[in-house]
């Protein structure tokens, strides 16, 4: 479109000056372009720390280098550092390597997890009360907003304690707890953590929806008789895709800290199951004393790993947004 | 394909009739009347040109009769028929079987009504594949013989580019291959043209016109410009305000302009034989205000022929001398009273714009740079 509306004027320019001033004239737009859509070095910084990350997580169990944490070596305590154990050893013997990458793995598995429920739920959603408006717009934005009105920790740390606590057992005097089983508090927590990123994904998708849903095509498709859900699916969903990829992004990395909120309060995911928030929660106390990288580990963890989804999640917006200034 | 459909449908009676349609908007200020009280009737494979400047309630129209526009905040009334059936009051859930089977439209921009993240190919095989449940290789296939048909280069290539890589004439013509993916039996094309190169408008309206002979497809374009219609379609209405104000077949349109408006609307096309530097005519004044729309004819304080009676009361559209040509006014272009009432206006010094209405004096005028006031004499005054 920005071609088309520039050709006239170069074919009104004097003549001997035309191709210059058409020369000129389309030149700054490729430039303007040219910084939102290169994948830059940053940009290949956050995703080769993310992906190698993830292959980590994924391939820790495989390994024999790093000690499981389900086994701590008794024999071993530390805290210490050695050159077998770069990244130290805790105070009940657990190499601290292999804790980050099972922590990684825990931690992924819930901010992916949380964010692919918000993102179905809040993508229907949303998308339902873009396109149909009226009074499905104004029920699903109520809801949207009655969820983010309850403070979202509050909201995670409730349901996470009713549905996935210790189970206490009173027999006199004595209380003894059955431990919850770490699977079934992971789950609990992804779909805590999943309801409360519902409204934020959700009202992204609505507001994109709103306008994409305006849009002549959209028309175009029901002239030609496409039945709404289709028309929401295959004409809408496509087009706001980016901007909710770009929030949950964000998201996961959100959602990845709240979770070591979660931890310090108690409700991080479950023995033996560690996280990088309950690594944190766990080590506090070392934070005055010469054993603070066992702390300052598992945060520079989270902040290189929020640091790179927030990275990549402005890219690829800045990537999406070219093309739709183009159209 | 399309051939074969058309040879069950019965070929009697009109395709599409409209009575007394009227649309309206609710608005904070009050009811907007973007379509008051329109009637016309279309036979199978004609076509109709609309004609009306911005806001008069054209592109309305034809999504009122499309059943397209939103079903809040509107309020309509009169029959719509197509085939003999009522579809003015239909829930779109009934209309939508009609929708690219039978009638289908085509919109004024190609960038905006191509879906940007679809493959053009894709955008022509899904209403295939909705409406007529073909094969996907089938639906490959015909999406070739579209692009083929509508004139598009290398269609084996196109079909799996994106609106993006395209030029506007280009958009356009896959447009009008989506319009056309399933035959209906009216197309709406909605300023098909506007958004396009003056050398390329030519080309999609003589394709629009090919395609609708070959395939005996009823058409209604809606454009602003009277040139657009002037070869290429059957009739021609010209709405005004949301009425219509001259209706008739379009040789005898151009033949004998009646409605001061019309008149009006050729005049401020440029001519080739206008010589150089010569003033358009345009046409003074704004379009009224639909909310509160004036007591009687809805031109009359814009036109130059307006008496107190055309204040007062609604010219009737009716056929005066010539079969089939209606028109809406008390003193029409080119009759004695009609010239009378604009010579009174002009020595009363009432004409609206005060620009010379005849391309002669105009032509006499730009000889000599006078200004073309409304003192300069008239030769048929």
């Amino acid at each position: 479109m920005q071609e088309l509306s520039l050709s006239p004027e170069a074919g009104t320019a004097p003549v001997g000056g035309g191709a210059d001033v058409a020369g000129a004239a389309v030149e700054p737009v490729v430039v303007e372009q040219a910084p939102s859509r290169k994948f830059g070095i940053g940009a290949w910084l956050a995703s080769i720390w993310l992906v190698g990350l993830a292959i980590a997580a994924l391939i820790v169990p495989f390994t024999s280098l790093t000690t499981n944490p389900k086994y701590p070596n008794l024999a071993d305590v530390g805290p210490f550092k050695s050159g077998a154990h770069i990244f130290g050893v805790d105070a009940i013997g657990r190499d601290q390597l292999s804790l980050l990458l099972w922590g990684a793995r825990s931690s992924l598995i819930l901010g992916v997890g949380a964010i692919a429920i918000g993102m179905i739920v809040g993508g229907f959603l949303g998308l339902a009360a873009g396109y149909i408006g009226g009074r499905t717009d104004t029920l699903i934005a109520g809801v949207f907003n009655v969820l983010l009105a309850i403070p979202q920790l509050v909201l995670a740390l409730a349901l996470v304690t009713a549905l996935s606590n210790d189970q206490p057992h009173i027999s006199g005097t004595s209380v003894s707890f059955t431990p919850v089983s770490p699977a079934r508090r992971l789950i609990v927590l992804i779909i805590a953590l999943g309801i409360v990123s519902i409204p934020v994904l959700g009202r992204i998708t609505r507001a994109n929806a709103l306008t994409w849903a305006q849009r002549e095509f959209v028309l175009a498709a029901r002239a030609q008789g496409a039945k709404s859900l289709s028309i929401m699916i295959r004409e809408v969903l496509p087009n706001v895709l980016p901007a909710m990829f770009s929030i949950a992004l964000l998201g996961v990395g959100v959602v990845i800290v709240a979770e070591g909120g979660l931890a310090v309060l108690g409700v991080g995911v479950h023995d033996p199951s560690v996280s990088w928030g309950v690594l944190i929660a766990g080590n506090r106390s070392a934070i005055s004393t010469g054993y603070a990288y066992l702390l300052m580990e598992p945060v520079v963890f989270i902040f290189l790993t929020v640091l790179s989804l927030n990275y990549l999640g402005d890219v690829i917006r800045a990537r999406f947004e070219f093309r739709d200034s183009a159209l | 394909m399309s051939a074969e459909q058309f040879k069950d449908a019965p070929l009697d009676g009109p395709l599409l009739e409209l009575r007394d349609v009227t649309t309206a908007f609710k608005t904070g200020r009050g009811l907007v009347h973007a379509v008051d009280g329109v009637s016309f009737s279309l036979e199978r494979g004609k076509t109709l040109g609309v004609v009306g400047e911005s806001g008069c309630g054209k592109s309305v129209l034809s999504k009122s009769v499309m059943g397209l526009l939103p079903k809040r905040n509107v309020e309509r009334g009169g029959s719509i028929r197509f085939e003999g059936e009522e579809i003015g009051d239909a829930k779109s859930s009934d209309l939508r079987h009609l929708w690219g089977t039978q009638m289908s439209m085509i919109f004024q921009d190609p960038m905006t009504a191509l879906n940007p993240v679809m493959k053009v190919g894709k955008q022509i095989t899904e209403s295939l594949r909705y409406h007529l449940d073909v094969s996907k290789d089938f639906a490959n296939d015909t999406a070739l013989q579209l692009l083929t048909s509508v004139g598009i280069p290398e269609p084996q290539r196109r079909v799996n580019q994106y609106a993006f890589e395209m030029s506007g004439g280009m958009r356009q013509r896959v447009m009008i291959a989506i319009a056309l993916a399933c035959g209906p039996k009216l197309l709406f094309a909605d300023e098909p043209t506007t958004a396009l190169d003056v050398t390329v408008q030519a080309q999609i309206l003589d394709l629009l016109q090919e395609q609708q002979r070959e395939r005996f497809m009823a058409m209604i374009l809606v454009t602003h410009d009277l040139g657009v219609v002037a070869n290429r379609t059957d009739d021609i209405m010209v709405m005004y305000a949301g009425q219509a104000i001259e209706k008739a077949p379009t040789r005898t349109l151009f033949a004998e302009m009646r409605h001061p408006y019309t008149h009006a609307l050729l005049q401020s096309i440029p001519k080739l034989d206008q010589p150089s530097h010569s003033r358009l005519d345009a046409i003074s004044g704004r379009p009224p205000d639909l909310v509160h729309p004036p007591k009687g004819c809805r031109f009359a304080p814009r036109c130059p022929n307006a008496q107190d009676r055309c204040r007062e009361e609604v010219p009737p559209l009716a056929e005066r001398e010539t079969p089939g040509h209606e028109f809406a006014c008390f003193y029409p272009v080119g009759t004695p009273e009609g010239d009378e009432a604009r010579a009174r206006n002009e020595a009363e010094g009432k004409v609206p714009g005060a620009s010379a209405l005849s391309t002669a004096a105009a032509a006499a005028a730009s000889s000599a740079p006078a200004p073309p006031t409304a003192a300069a004499p008239k030769s048929e005054a």
